[in-house]
């Protein structure tokens, strides 16, 4: 059903990821994750005028902070690579006047970390570049009046409707340095199954993630099982069961090593639905407690895998179907890859 | 005051129209602004073919607070200025008869708007 | 197998596989609150009617539906209507203040956007088409009463 091959592009110069840098708004503060993040928001304002505004602040705070853990000066941030949800990419565009360095504004929907992290890796590998700054960010406040209703509207959401993170999360990657590797990362393509509800994103970007497994483990020759987590993007509760059907049919049994970030950044006291999503989802999952975990060593190799839902408010109300897509990429610990190298070279 | 039942049928058929809307966000998830604009259709249709009144009688505040009674009161108006009127009742009949409602939402939508700030949902 | 044929088979696969919830916990609170709503409205058109005893039926429900537009749209401003709305479903959008709530929140979402074209433009996303529909019916059936 799904064929998918040959989407897989391998770094062997190391690129590490040398500092990241996590920050959340008070509801993500509160949920199972809330030890990891680097800094929670006690008002998701943030003592700005507007949400747009509190959402470029964060940005702004996560790209520092970054620098900061990567112990680096700001003037050797050399690029810097951002997404975020909103039209045109404001937030990110705007939080870049702040920084006086080149920048490239990426859109990928909620898959934006997995392809900052991809080209960001592929510039430092290839040697152009070192000290390349990879964020995405989103805020409950403005993706909710950009893509559904006013905040204050007495309405019910749907029961397959997922909860946007507010958050924002940064990584810095260079050659030079220590810390988790991105070792190869697998572009995916736009899949569309002909979804048309836009408070079921998870049923949407199911297929795009699988699509992107299928061609990674292909490619890479390995297994589910080779990894000490696959983690998605934000499928949410309803998009993960999707994802473990759809690799069941392929023939990949996705264990108990995976889990999707949409799941696990709240927990199930709070009234989120299916879960999170949003580009700040994955970012601030991806920028605490996996690399935190990377690099103490508890996982050594990790596919992540951020998913994304390509709609727009005018596609939808023209009733269009909505597409999908996801990006993988995959953090190694720095000893493993060592141990792998010295390996190659013995034999 | 009315006697106590006529409280209990204006609970009882107020709570069954607002149900007939949550059966319909149920099963065909409905937007809000789609219910409104139905169950107001409903309201006008009801009076054009002459049965909103009787209704209205027995059911009171049950069908009149719902917006079903906002398009009863627009086809009500649009009908009467008619009567009197003629050809320029069709034009000031529905929106006159209305006129207190939707100046106040306007209003007092205007007012609070201006007073305060939304907030982050919590659910 | 062509794409339409997956499509058509992915959407029934997802429509079969999201867990069904029973929809009688909403049905009843709906139910309740749409039914108080009414009910209030019904004691405040009862106890106007008893201090103004002069007020015709028209005006006095004219009065009570103003006094349910004002409280739902200071509900609305004080951040309190959407927290009902989230257990009362169509119980508060279906009355009256479902119409106030659908200007009054939008009117305060958007006043960043300034006074002109951020609130006051966009108060009538979703009510917009209500008047719209009002008006355009009530001019059809003014007609269909002129003629027949």
């Amino acid at each position: 059903m799904i064929d998918a091959e040959n989407q897989t592009i391998y770094f062997k110069k190391k690129p590490h990821i040398i500092g990241n840098y996590a920050i959340v708004g008070p509801k993500e503060g509160k949920g199972s994750l809330n030890s990891y993040f680097d800094y929670i928001m006690k008002d998701d304002l943030f003592g700005e005028k507007t949400y747009e505004k509190a959402e470029r602040k964060m940005v702004e705070q996560a790209i520092m902070g970054a620098i900061d853990n990567a112990k680096i000066s700001p003037k050797d941030l050399k690029l810097l690579i951002c997404g975020d949800l909103l039209n045109q990419i404001i937030t990110s565009s705007f939080a870049a006047r702040a920084f006086d360095v080149p920048y490239i504004g990426l859109f990928g929907a909620c898959s934006t970390m997995a392809e900052s992290l991809a080209i960001g890796a592929s510039l430092v590998n290839a040697g152009y570049i070192d000290n390349v700054a990879c964020t995405t960010a989103s805020h409950f406040s403005t993706a909710e009046r950009q893509f559904r209703y006013p905040l204050e509207l007495g309405n019910q959401r749907p029961p397959t409707s997922q909860w946007t993170v507010t958050g924002a999360g940064c990584s810095i990657l260079s050659s030079k340095g220590s810390g988790p590797v991105i070792t190869c990362a697998t572009f995916g393509k736009v899949t569309d199954f002909g979804i048309m509800d836009v408070n079921n994103m998870g049923s949407v970007m199911a297929p795009s993630a699988a699509s992107t497994l299928i061609s990674h483990f292909k490619d890479t020759n390995t297994t589910p099982d080779d990894y000490d987590l696959v983690v998605t993007g934000d499928l949410g509760k309803l998009g993960s069961e999707i994802l473990l059907d759809l690799m069941e049919d392929h023939g990949y049994k996705l264990g108990t090593n995976y889990n999707d970030c949409g799941q696990i950044i709240f927990n199930g006291k709070q009234s989120v639905l299916m879960g999170g999503s949003g580009c700040g989802c994955s970012a601030t999952v991806l920028n605490s407690y996996i690399l935190k975990k990377v690099r103490t060593k508890e996982f050594k190799k990790v596919l992540f895998v951020a998913t994304g839902a390509l709609l727009s408010s005018t596609s939808t109300q023209q009733g269009d179907t909505i597409p999908g897509i996801a990006h993988a990429v995959v953090i190694e610990s720095d000893d493993e890859v060592d141990r792998k190298n010295a390996k190659k070279e013995s034999e | 005051m009315l006697p106590w039942y006529q409280y209990l049928i204006v609970f009882a058929i107020g709570g069954f129209i607002c149900m007939l809307g949550q059966i319909l966000i149920i099963t065909t998830k409905i937007t809000t602004a789609r219910i409104l604009v139905l169950f107001e259709l409903i309201g006008v249709f009801l009076t054009a073919i002459g049965i909103y009144e009787p209704i209205s009688d027995f059911a009171k505040a049950g069908v009149n607070v719902p917006i079903i009674g906002f398009g009863a009161a627009l086809a009500k108006g649009a009908i009467d200025a008619v009567k009197t009127q003629g050809l320029l009742g069709v034009f000031t009949g529905g929106l006159g008869a209305v006129a207190g409602g939707i100046a106040a939402a306007i209003g007092f939508g205007f007012l609070f708007g201006s007073i305060f700030k939304a907030r982050t949902k919590k659910y | 197998m062509t794409e339409q044929e997956r499509n058509e088979r992915y959407n029934q696969y997802v429509e079969a596989k999201i867990a069904k919830t029973h929809p009688w916990p909403s049905l009843f609170n709906a139910f309740c609150i749409g039914g108080l709503i009414c009910v209030i409205g019904q004691l405040f058109n009862d106890m106007l009617l008893d201090v103004f005893p002069t007020l015709t039926t028209q005006n006095a429900w004219t009065y009570t539906l103003i006094f349910l537009i004002f409280i739902a749209s200071f509900l609305t401003g004080l951040g309190v209507f959407d927290k009902i709305a989230v257990h009362a479903g169509a119980g508060t959008i279906v009355p009256i203040t479902g119409f106030s709530n659908s200007i009054a929140s939008p009117a305060m979402e958007f006043k960043n956007e300034g006074i002109v074209f951020g609130m006051c433009a966009k108060m009538f996303v979703i009510a917009g088409p209500v008047i719209v529909f009002g008006t355009v019916a009530s001019i059809i059936v003014g007609l269909i009463y002129l003629f027949v």
